[in-house]
């Protein structure tokens, strides 16, 4: 640790992962603040998820007779994917030490093996709503797997790495070119930003009935610090893929490692970003109806076939 | 390569049809449809002005205000009032299931793709990858003609591949004489109004707008 810059990338990578894994739940109480206006209630305040976290902190665990450790060790693995995978976006500045770690589509692997650790964990139990949960993720996620790899496929096309760093870079700091294909890609990363995080057309956060919940039904046997782990990890989840969403689509005013001067910048300019997609989000909702499960498929394969498009588009016009 | 932007806008907007001729393809419903279909007139418009403004051509400024006027607001108030009137709101019959219709329109999209690639050769740098693009969304919209079962939307399907050569007209060849769009415009007024007065027949004849029930007539 010699050199200057090492230690100011290492601090900058610090600042990032304590910003992400403290600002997390903040997002998460934005977004149902925002649902509680667009519904017409007052709503709870944007920090009831930390009086959440607080509460199940402070409750003893429960855990079933015939849970094994899987049960015990998976909050702690999803939490820390989530983590992980919050620390290698590059969410204030780019090229961070972590970053050189992991591409995007070790990014998926990373998500992909929280999902699998906790639909395993529910099917631990051997309860049938777990077991039950644990299939519908995996129906809804191995569909939005390849249609979140193919949206990550075609802004590497476009910037000739599967780095997040070098995507960032390229689309933030060159020329202003109007990419057609990212149209699609939005499009595409959009609907799996809703089915990835139990969002509602495909999930609902907030409902505990049987015949609908996905999510909530792999988590029914957690509580206390278990269950809280578990909830700020989908909390860490939406930020990490509203990140996504802003790296790849509107990356501008992400800083480079070093910057301090436009360090409080950065970060101003990545809560009015994260307020806006938080908005954006409680808005999609409250216009959408929750779907069948048997629709998601559909939903999926659309986001799917989009991506698509824009590979083919982007060959086709070369932007 | 760098193009310039006026033209990057011109190539954003026939993605951004092509979009709305797959969303169309997976919608459901009709009254979502007739929406889409005036989305598609506003970004032709749109296009179609942006080109006349890159071009300087004044006489697609009237086929871009002919277009706003005639498809964005004139032919979806008519089949909104149609609809409406025929009481068919919500059901789209499709004859194949949407996923395989988009499977079929991803296909038909890389084969317009490949048949475009030699012609967009030929064409002078600006417009290459356009033709693709209108070829594409021309594919497309047979393909709704051909899996929906309604009427209504049969015809809404007609109307977005009237669009969609319309784009090809305006974008890749620069535009018709301003007499040649003014008559297909017409024609697609008049064709709009005779669709219409189909529907009340196809209804009172069959007591439902389901084309399949045509079938039937072979036997009399």
């Amino acid at each position: 640790m010699r050199n200057p810059e090492q230690i100011f990338a290492i601090l900058f990578q610090l600042t990032q992962l304590l910003l992400v894994v403290l600002a997390a739940p903040l997002l998460t109480g934005w977004v149902n603040q925002c649902q509680a206006w667009l519904q017409n209630r007052s709503g709870a305040g944007v920090l009831q998820p930390y009086r959440v976290l607080h509460k199940l902190f402070h409750k003893d665990a429960l855990i079933a007779d015939n849970a094994s450790w899987l049960f015990r060790i998976t909050p702690y693995i999803v939490f820390g994917c989530m983590w992980l995978a919050a620390a290698i976006i590059p969410i204030i500045a780019v090229d961070l030490p972590f970053s050189r770690a992991a591409d995007v589509i070790a990014l998926v692997g990373v998500f992909a093996l929280a999902r699998m650790f906790i639909a395993l964990a529910a099917m631990d139990i051997g309860t049938s709503f777990g077991s039950m949960g644990a299939r519908r993720e995996m129906l809804v996620s191995f569909l939005a797997e390849p249609a979140l790899l193919m949206v990550l496929f075609t802004s590497s096309l476009i910037s000739h790495s599967t780095q997040l760093t070098h995507i960032v870079e390229t689309f933030a700091h060159y020329k202003f070119i109007l990419y057609p294909s990212l149209a699609f890609a939005s499009v595409a990363f959009v609907m799996i930003l809703l089915a990835e995080n139990a969002r509602i057309p495909v999930d609902n956060p907030s409902t505990h009935l049987e015949l609908t919940m996905i999510h909530e039904a792999m988590i029914l046997e957690y509580s206390a610090r278990h269950l809280a782990l578990i909830e700020w990890a989908a909390s860490l989840k939406l930020f990490a893929y509203i990140s996504i969403g802003i790296a790849l689509f509107l990356p501008h005013g992400i800083i480079g490692v070093g910057n301090w001067a436009g360090l409080p910048l950065a970060v101003g300019l990545l809560l009015g970003k994260l307020m806006l997609a938080g908005a954006g989000l409680a808005l999609l909702e409250a216009m959408m109806a929750k779907m069948r499960i048997f629709r998601a498929p559909e939903f999926l394969g659309t986001a799917f076939l989009l991506a698509v498009l824009g590979l083919l588009i982007h060959f086709l016009l070369g932007a | 390569m760098q193009i310039p932007l006026i033209l990057q806008f011109v190539n954003l907007l026939a993605s951004l049809l092509l979009l709305v001729v797959f969303a169309m393809l997976a919608q459901r419903r009709i009254l979502s449809l007739i929406n889409l279909f005036a989305w598609q007139g506003g970004i032709l418009a749109l296009s179609t002005f942006v080109v006349a403004y890159s071009t300087a051509q004044h006489h697609l400024y009237y086929s871009a205000g002919l277009t706003l006027i005639l498809k964005v607001l004139l032919l979806p108030w008519l089949l909104h009032r149609l609809i409406r009137k025929l009481n068919v709101r919500w059901d789209v019959e499709t004859l194949i299931n949407i996923p395989t219709t988009m499977l079929v329109g991803i296909g038909l999209v890389i084969f317009s793709f490949n048949l475009a690639a030699p012609i967009s050769q030929l064409s002078e740098g600006i417009t290459r990858g356009l033709i693709g693009i209108a070829l594409a969304s021309v594919l497309l919209s047979l393909l709704m003609m051909l899996t929906r079962r309604k009427a209504v939307s049969q015809v809404v399907a007609f109307l977005s591949l009237e669009n969609s050569l319309f784009f090809a007209a305006t974008s890749a060849t620069q535009g018709m004489p301003l007499v040649v769009e003014f008559g297909i415009a017409l024609d697609v007024l008049v064709a709009t109004f005779i669709f219409g007065i189909f529907f009340f027949q196809i209804r009172e004849t069959f007591e439902s707008l389901d084309i399949t029930n045509m079938e039937k007539l072979k036997d009399d």
